[in-house]
């Protein structure tokens, strides 16, 4: 005998986030009236700890075989609610979440009366497709218990650390012949004043030696397939070709400094950049009598709308480089905002300031002139042009996204942001993750960073590239694509194509060319679904029949 | 550890709230900042974690005031509320310690010049964030806090002329005389005393009831806050006070002045800071959107003072540096970006930790060791080693754990002799 279909539906208030704006009595009583309902709870708050007991409570007590919650958004909720359908015993497969926030009472605020009426739609067709919901077991997988790190910068050496020192086998890759990335071309550290290159050999000496790390430098990486917990790279060393499995990837490649050619006279000798100005002092030819240093320049433009975070704490601490050395030279830093953010780069700040070291505001509109052996600005307090002397002028320029950064968003397929950085799964909640599972990133590849933060990111994405390989085994949302009409198939391939992930490939067996898809690497995001022309490959949860049912639900007039 | 007395079984509380709806005794709701009440019996707030109701013991009728009360006691169907619970030293071991106690707010009544807690429409981010919530004590209005003070006196009030006009019925039908009459016996030298109290007490009836008609008056002229300022590094970047930048209130303001412009899209704010300082992933671009989309304007200087007009708006005092003089403007709320400072426990804790604290009081860390604190085995993430945003937080958050594992689990990692 068919199984009867029981369906609970639960309306969130949201405190006032939706009951503020939809009429959520209504709601309910109107869920009552819906095919297959047989008991309707409104909640102040679903998600709280009264509100779970409560759905937990009714799949036992109402006998329900099917939950529907209308609330918020299934990207922060859905894992809560599937959780406590399983903890009362019911599939958490068994769950729709109906989003009455974010699409609905958000977005018609001014409109009770048609937010309600498009709730009560949502509602319809959440239930609709409740009803013709499967069960489905996550998807378990084997890991592969060792890691690649890519870039041995002073990011990618803390990481690799980290996860050798937890008894994980790493690789890390480094491109150039040397580890150490940036700072080995830097003089003083601020604001700890350590020597950059000594603090990079040290970490250095350490990787080198460590027993569970495996270095390859003068590397590039050719190709990487798979998914978390199975990856398969390829890369070459001066020519020889490796290959390696890996169970996770931490991304931190760093980035590079901004060249101002054509800007304020920028020739590398007299107009130099920040860093060539540490070369300077390494080198001990520092002589100038009058330094200017211009922020932001080619930064906080219209081609580059971003502030690169680290150059201000730069010039100030090569400001205060300068009068330690010699303080009778004149350093004048001409800026738009002076970022020195936090505790230990605005106590640099002060230091500047009782060294002599003199701040001086411009306008992006009225940008500083270089000119020979002067400097012309707007003081916006005197409110005119000013002439300062120089015999050097000092360019900041921004960190820039490094040069693979595209060729590498594509071999793992993650995501870049606007100006090429790497961009985290989530801004507030996931700053170290990918979209992607088994894939993190940290340092300069995320965003310019100090290496204070750098090293705090390092450490971090190693502990989260370090959940998934110590569990061993991983589970996957069974929310993915399966080939539902084997027969149907022809083996054509225009989805192996189209998949974004690498989720699906064809194999040859007894029935001839198949696709055959690999659950683990699978998003779930059904674009294989919806291109296949024999419907032989359909999304779990959200099949033909489900979308259709939701489709006609939709369709009917809402009483 | 001190687990301290909740005066509710947390196993058997199911957290209906049915006591807090019975309770008769109000409290000021130190959630939402103060701004409006809550019961004596509470949640923290509503999606806080676990599920359990508290009794909040000075407050309390029985714990506090050892009066007789015990309502929420014969509401409570789980028969949770246990007010002979005590508080309890709880003992754990544990191989690594994180230390995450986050900060407080700076309280900005100590800069008498920003007349924060005398002039009612100048409040913190913080208060203003709660004011901003859909789920806060204004639903997400801008109601300033001079009407809501004023929404208070009107009920206050009402209730008083109610009971007094009540009174003086009772009277009215008792004696079979109106109150008018009872005035003009006594204006005509009447002396019984029961005479006089009545004439008295009609007469201050009449006097409450202009005022309730004058305070309703101006309640039906005012309007939520449309214009607002805020003030950049109150607090910060002040040698009188923490020398240090607070590193994330420039973005809060820039985001609330948004959020505000969202709410009402006549709401204009002016932002006054030093610097402003968007330094992370799109926080220029961000700053930027609030300028061109979101009537945010950004003015340059340090507001030198604050007072009030007579409407009770805040006068806001500054020197325009780009037109060189000084200028006052009047606004409808000010909004203060008041300082991140340790918080109150840290130099307790830090000192039964035995890890040393930095010049400014947060848990002092080495720049190339940033999680570490001064004792191995003791870690720090987030606000308690120093100013930082929500991202950085989490960030230093899978940082410390990181080092908590490696330090728990004691590494024993020979290193090869050479390279
Ligand atoms: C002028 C200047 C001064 C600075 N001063 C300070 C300071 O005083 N204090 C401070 O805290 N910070 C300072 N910084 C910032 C500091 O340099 C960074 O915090 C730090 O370099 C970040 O390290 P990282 O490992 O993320 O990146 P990087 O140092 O850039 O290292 C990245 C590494 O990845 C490698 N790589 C790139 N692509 C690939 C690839 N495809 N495959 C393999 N390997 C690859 C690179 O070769 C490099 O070795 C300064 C920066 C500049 C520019
Ligand atoms: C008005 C305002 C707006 C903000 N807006 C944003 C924003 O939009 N985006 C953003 O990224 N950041 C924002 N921030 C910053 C954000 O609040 C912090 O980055 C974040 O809260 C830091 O997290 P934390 O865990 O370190 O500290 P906290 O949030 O302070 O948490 C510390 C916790 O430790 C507890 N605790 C303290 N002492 C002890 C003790 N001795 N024993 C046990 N527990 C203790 C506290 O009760 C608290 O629960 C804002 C800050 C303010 C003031
Ligand atoms: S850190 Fe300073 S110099 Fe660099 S882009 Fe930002 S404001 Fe400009
Ligand atoms: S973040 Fe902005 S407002 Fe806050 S202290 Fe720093 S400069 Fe001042």
């Amino acid at each position: 005998m068919a199984e009867q279909i029981r369906i609970g539906v639960f309306v969130c208030n949201c405190g006032s986030n939706i009951a503020g704006y939809l009429d959520v009595k209504a709601l309910a009583e109107y869920a009552k009236i819906l095919p297959h309902v047989v008991f309707v709870r409104e909640n102040l708050y679903t998600c709280s700890e009264n509100g779970i007991n409560e759905i937990k409570a009714a799949i036992k007590e109402q006998g329900l075989n099917r939950v529907v919650v209308a609330s918020c958004t299934p990207r922060t909720h859905e894992p809560l609610f599937r959780g406590t359908c399983a903890e009362a015993g019911l599939n958490p497969y068994l769950f729709e979440m109906v989003n009455i926030r974010d699409q609905c009472s958000w977005v018609h605020m001014q409109e009770k009366e048609k937010g309600t009426t498009k709730a009560k739609d949502l509602i319809r067709m959440g239930v609709a497709k409740a009803a013709l919901l499967k069960p489905q077991e996550p998807i378990q997988s084997e890991m592969d218990p060792r890691a690649l790190v890519i870039g041995g910068g002073i990011a990618g050496m803390t990481a690799a650390m980290a996860l050798g020192n937890r008894g994980y086998e790493v690789t890390l890759i480094e491109k150039s012949g040397e580890l150490g990335g940036l700072l080995l071309k830097l003089d003083k550290l601020a604001p700890s004043g350590a020597d950059a290159v000594a603090v990079a050999r040290k970490q250095a000496d350490l990787v080198r030696r460590h027993p569970n790390i495996h270095l390859l430098l003068s590397t590039h990486i050719d190709e990487v397939n798979g998914y978390i917990g199975h990856f398969q790279v390829s890369a070459s060393t001066n020519g020889s070709k490796t290959q390696f499995g890996t169970g996770v990837i931490v991304v931190a490649t760093g980035a590079r400094v901004f060249r101002p050619a054509g800007l304020y006279g920028y020739d590398g000798e007299k107009v130099i950049t920040q860093l060539e100005l540490e070369e300077v002092f390494k080198s001990g030819a520092f002589a100038a009598k009058n330094v200017v240093m211009i922020q932001c320049v080619g930064a906080r433009n219209d081609e580059r709308k971003y502030c690169s975070r680290i150059c201000c704490m730069v010039a100030i601490k090569n400001a205060i480089e300068i009068k330690e050395k010699s303080p009778e030279t004149g350093v004048k830093v001409l800026y738009r905002d002076i970022q020195a953010y936090g505790t230990e780069n605005e106590a640099l700040l002060q230091r500047a300031k009782e060294l002599g070291v003199i701040f001086i505001k411009y306008d992006p509109a009225r940008p500083p002139r270089v000119e020979a052996g002067k400097v012309i600005v707007h003081h916006d307090l005197l409110g005119r042009e000013i002439e300062l002397p120089q015999d050097l002028v000092v360019l900041s320029t921004p960190l820039v996204a490094g040069e693979d950064n595209e060729a590498i968003s594509k071999l793992l397929r993650v995501s870049l942001d606007a100006n090429k950085f790497f961009l985290e799964g989530h801004v507030k909640l996931k700053p170290l993750d990918f979209a992607t599972d088994g894939i993190y990133l940290c340092g300069n590849a995320h965003y310019p960073a100090t290496v204070r933060e750098a090293v705090s990111q390092a450490l971090g994405a190693a502990s989260r590239a370090s959940i998934p390989l110590s569990k061993g085994v991983m589970s996957v949302e069974p929310i993915v694509s399966t080939l539902v009409d084997e027969d149907a198939c022809r083996g054509c391939g225009l989805c192996v194509a189209l998949c974004p992930y690498g989720a699906l490939e064809i194999v040859r067996g007894e029935k001839g060319r198949k696709v055959r898809v690999i659950p683990v690497a699978c998003k779930g995001c059904g674009i294989c679904a919806a291109t296949c022309y024999h419907h032989a490959l359909s999304v779990n949860s959200y099949s033909d029949a489900q979308i259709g049912e939701q489709i006609r639900a939709f369709l009917e007039e809402s009483a | 550890m001190r687990k301290k007395a909740r005066y509710v079984n947390e196993d058997l509380c199911t957290g209906c709230g049915s006591c807090a709806e019975k309770c008769p005794t109000p409290a000021v709701d130190t959630f939402n900042t103060g701004i409006g009440q809550r019961k004596a019996i509470y949640k923290y707030f509503a999606q806080g974690i676990p599920s359990v109701f508290t009794i909040d013991a000075p407050s309390c009728r029985q714990l506090g005031q050892g009066k007789k009360c015990g309502v929420c006691a014969k509401t409570c169907q789980a028969k949770a509320i246990d007010f002979e619970q005590k508080d309890r030293m709880v003992e754990i071991e544990a191989g690594a310690i994180v230390m995450a106690t986050g900060y407080d707010v700076f309280d900005p009544s100590v800069i008498p010049e920003y007349g924060y807690g005398r002039i009612k429409n100048v409040v913190t981010a913080l208060e203003f964030e709660r004011l901003l919530s859909a789920s806060g004590p204004t639903a997400g209005h801008l109601d300033r806090p001079s009407e809501l003070t004023l929404e208070k006196e009107i009920e206050e009030t009402g209730k008083e002329v109610r009971k007094l006009s009540a009174r003086i019925k009772q009277l009215e039908e008792k004696q079979g005389k109106t109150s008018d009459e009872v005035i003009s016996q006594v204006k005509a030298g009447a002396s019984d005393e029961p005479l006089v109290e009545w004439a008295k007490q009609a007469e201050s009836l009449a006097e409450m009831q202009a005022a309730l008609a004058a305070m309703n008056r101006k309640m039906a002229a005012a309007t939520t806050a449309k214009k607002l300022a805020f003030i950049q590094c109150v607090g910060s970047r002040d040698f009188r006070f923490n020398r240090y930048c607070s590193s994330y209130c420039c973005m809060h303001s820039v985001k609330e002045a948004m959020i505000a412009n969202e709410h009402d899209r006549e709401v204009h704010s002016s932002i006054f800071c030093m610097d402003l300082r968007a330094v992370g992933r799109g926080f220029e671009e961000y700053k930027l959107r609030g300028g061109q989309q979101a009537n945010i304007e950004y003015i340059r200087g340090r507001v030198a003072e604050i007072t009030e007009d007579e409407a009770k708006n805040p006068v806001v005092w500054f020197e325009s540096t780009t037109e060189r003089h000084v200028k006052s403007e009047v606004f409808d709320m000010v909004v203060l970006a008041a300082a991140c400072v340790p918080s109150a426990g840290t130099a307790r804790l830090a000192q039964l930790a035995g890890v040393e604290l930095d010049t400014n009081g947060f848990v002092k860390t080495d720049p190339l060791m940033p999680l570490a604190t001064t004792r191995p085995g003791i870690f720090v993430c987030g606000c308690a080693q120093g100013p930082m945003d929500i991202p950085e937080s989490v960030a230093q958050a899978s940082s410390a754990a990181a080092c908590a594992a490696e330090a728990v689990i004691g590494a024993q990692i020979t290193l090869k002799a050479t390279a």
